[in-house]
């Protein structure tokens, strides 16, 4: 293992499938001679040339729709968005071209294109630059979602995206670039799509929890273990197709489980998932799914506004509390 | 029309030239077709009766699928194409064979031209599984990717990038293609057009940008919804730009000639205003009240079948017996169309699921 930052972990997934794979390239705002607003791509320029790196214009639905043209005729691109809140100015591409082409065309057409970048909040950003758009994109046929938590889990998946011949949604985090974590050094490491993993054992309570909301997870789990209550997380790692089995093979041993997401609470992933959980583990269940969200509001500015709104460790521990009925 | 009072604020259009607050204008100026004669423009007599035969399908093929849409043999959306037949035949015939092209909903002709069948194209009309699209897309997304025909999109200006990006692939691979994208009047005044004519002649992408400028986006006049010329677009981006008349076919094939070996010689983007005029309605539902009779019979005086078979005739290529004679077999192979539709399957209900993924076996949230 390596001791990789998140950002690292990104950058060697796109280097090895660059040096791969001819057909890889990558294009998106600052990816070349800035080497990346978030310094994902740095030495990428240096390395594969105008070519196979490339600054485009801040213009988010041309570039993204070129990515779309391009990959339907025979290309892999990597679309780099400086943040999925500018990816907005995209969706018809995304969503109306990249998730439709193939299946509109009787499957004449295969999209092999990755759209990446940071996700959700990143501190005191306001309302336009604090979204999770991980629950939108999953609504979508057609699209793969994925919002990692950990820099192995980035590269892994982010190797498997590029190689899959569908549009890939892959999310980062701005607060998790700088993040260090073990990375394999496996040759060639790959994570199967739609795989999630068991991020701690317990048995009184699973806490299903992704992205950036994994950390916040992590951080209640430790603070739940010194009160006695043993909690085992699960990153789905993949929220579409999501590993629903592992999550329900998790509720099956612990009956209790709370659902951590970034994103606003109605039509959510946690949403989702809470009636999934109904319906394939309702006899398990010893207490109602509850669910820690953003709340049905806008990311505000001020310090002690955006405290309130994004969830954190304390909300996590009132909704186990509230599973395991110790309040 | 609503009646201008004196100095009261209103947002009718300023339009080009004489402002008449949304008075219905006139839809496109013509310019003045090629004099070349065939000859001149390198087509051999086969080729103008392939161009005849290929123009009088699209033709017949829409009017065909008019009457059984109207007959109720098949529902959604239907946009004809006829009287803007000249643009994608003398396109087809211009480009090479493997130059990629991409249209937008008002696609059967574009279809028909690149090899599509009209059984093929009739059943995918009927949403039957022997469609281009196995019934999958019906009228707006016919598609043949084998002949380099990317299909028709439904989302006004939304494949305009994508055009972009075919062109940006043929340049990344070396391999000698070019893109030609066309797309209605509507579309040039969304954002997707503009942002890629930037980046086009940014990165210098081998691509033909057309539009074929029937004179209404749906009911509303282009000169009533767009500001200065059309192709002078082009001069914000620092592209090349020519207008082109539409409603002849050895104009459309010169033009394209021309710009396709530039393109392709110096991997560059042009963009081409094709004036055109459509026939019908916008889609099958439109009552039309935006223009007049006398406008639509100008136009039809015009008619690009008609002129290249005056042509025909004028220079003895085919005599009217011949004529005839391949506007039978058309007529023969567009019935059939109709009947091949008719009694094809629809598609197995387990089609629902196919074409969604690249997997065979892919997984779904139900």
């Amino acid at each position: 293992m390596a001791e990789l930052q998140f950002r690292e972990a990104i950058r060697e997934a796109i280097d090895e499938e660059m040096a791969r794979e001819e057909k890889v390239f990558i294009m998106g705002e600052e990816v070349a001679e800035y080497n990346g607003a978030y310094k994902a791509t740095e030495g990428l320029l240096d390395k594969y040339g105008y070519k196979r790196v490339i600054d485009t214009p801040i213009s988010e639905l041309g570039f993204s729709g070129i990515g779309v043209g391009a990959a339907m005729n025979g290309l892999r691109p990597i679309v780099e968005f400086m943040t999925f809140n500018f990816a907005v100015l995209a969706a018809d591409q995304i969503i109306n071209h990249a998730s439709k082409a193939g299946y509109m065309t009787g499957g004449q057409i295969s999209m092999p294109i990755v759209f990446r970048g940071p996700n959700a909040s990143a501190g005191q950003l306001g309302a336009t630059h604090s979204v999770a758009y991980d629950s939108m994109y999953a609504h979508f046929p057609g699209l793969k979602v994925i919002y990692t938590s950990e820099p192995d889990d980035a590269k892994g998946l982010l190797k498997s995206a590029i190689r899959d011949d569908n549009p890939v949604i892959f999310m980062e985090s701005e607060q998790m670039y700088g993040m260090k974590g073990e990375v394999s050094e496996e040759e060639d490491y790959i994570i199967p799509i739609g795989k999630g993993k068991i991020k701690r054992e317990g048995s009184d309570v699973t806490i299903v929890a992704h992205g950036k909301m994994y950390h916040v997870a992590k951080k209640a789990a430790a603070q739940l273990e010194k009160n006695g209550v043993d909690v085992e997380i699960i990153d789905p790692r993949t929220v579409k197709p999501l590993d629903l089995p592992l999550i329900v093979e998790s509720i099956k041993k612990t009956n209790r489980c709370v659902v951590v997401d970034e994103a606003h609470p109605f039509a959510g992933f946690a949403a989702e998932i809470g009636f999934l959980i109904q319906r394939e583990a309702f006899d398990y269940l010893d207490a109602p799914v509850q669910r820690v969200t953003l709340p049905d509001v806008n990311a505000p500015f001020a310090k002690n506004l955006f405290d309130a709104w994004l969830p954190d460790a304390k909300n996590v521990i009132e909704a186990v509390n509230q599973v395991t009925y110790r309040n | 029309m609503a009646k201008k009072k004196k100095n009261e604020i209103n947002f009718a259009p300023r339009g080009i030239g004489d402002e008449k607050d949304g008075a219905v204008q006139k839809g496109v100026d013509l310019p003045a077709p090629t004099k070349k004669k065939h000859k001149s423009l390198g087509l051999s007599e086969d080729d103008l009766k392939a161009m005849y035969e290929q123009m009088y399908l699209q033709r017949r093929f829409e009017e065909r699928a008019m009457q059984q849409y109207q007959k109720g043999k098949f529902g959604g959306f239907l946009h004809l194409y006829i009287g803007q037949e000249a643009i994608s035949t003398g396109t087809v015939f211009a480009l090479n064979d493997d130059d990629d092209i991409i249209t937008a909903y008002r696609d059967h002709g574009w279809g028909l031209c690149r090899g599509i069948t009209p059984d093929e194209g009739m059943a995918e009309l009927f949403g039957k599984k022997t469609g281009c699209s196995k019934g999958k897309g019906g009228s707006m997304h016919f598609a043949k990717t084998e002949n380099h025909f990317w299909g028709g999109y439904g989302i006004v200006g939304g494949h305009i990038p994508i055009g972009g990006g075919l062109a940006f692939a043929n340049k990344y691979n070396e391999n000698g293609r070019i893109s030609a994208t066309f797309f209605g009047d509507g579309a040039v005044d969304q954002g997707a057009l503009h942002e890629t004519f930037n980046i086009a002649n940014l990165w210098g992408l081998p691509a033909i940008f057309a539009v074929e400028n029937n004179g209404y986006s749906m009911g509303t006049a282009a000169r009533r919804h767009t500001v200065t010329e059309i192709a002078d677009r082009a001069k914000g981006y620092g592209m090349k730009s020519k207008v082109v008349n539409g409603m002849d076919v050895f104009s459309v094939y010169e033009a394209m000639k021309e710009v396709s070996e530039e393109v392709r010689e110096n991997s560059e983007p042009y963009f081409l205003e094709i004036r055109t005029y459509r026939y019908r309605g916008h889609s099958m539902s439109d009552p039309q009240k935006y223009r007049t009779k006398e406008e639509l019979e100008s136009y039809q005086k015009n008619d690009p079948i008609e002129r290249l078979k005056t042509y025909l005739k004028d220079e003895k290529i085919l005599k009217d017996k011949e004529i005839e004679e391949i506007e039978e077999r058309v007529e023969q192979e567009v019935l059939d169309a109709v009947e091949f539709a008719e009694n094809s399957d629809f598609p197995d209900e387990s089609a629902l699921y196919d074409d969604m993924f690249a997997e065979d076996e892919p997984y779904f949230h139900n």
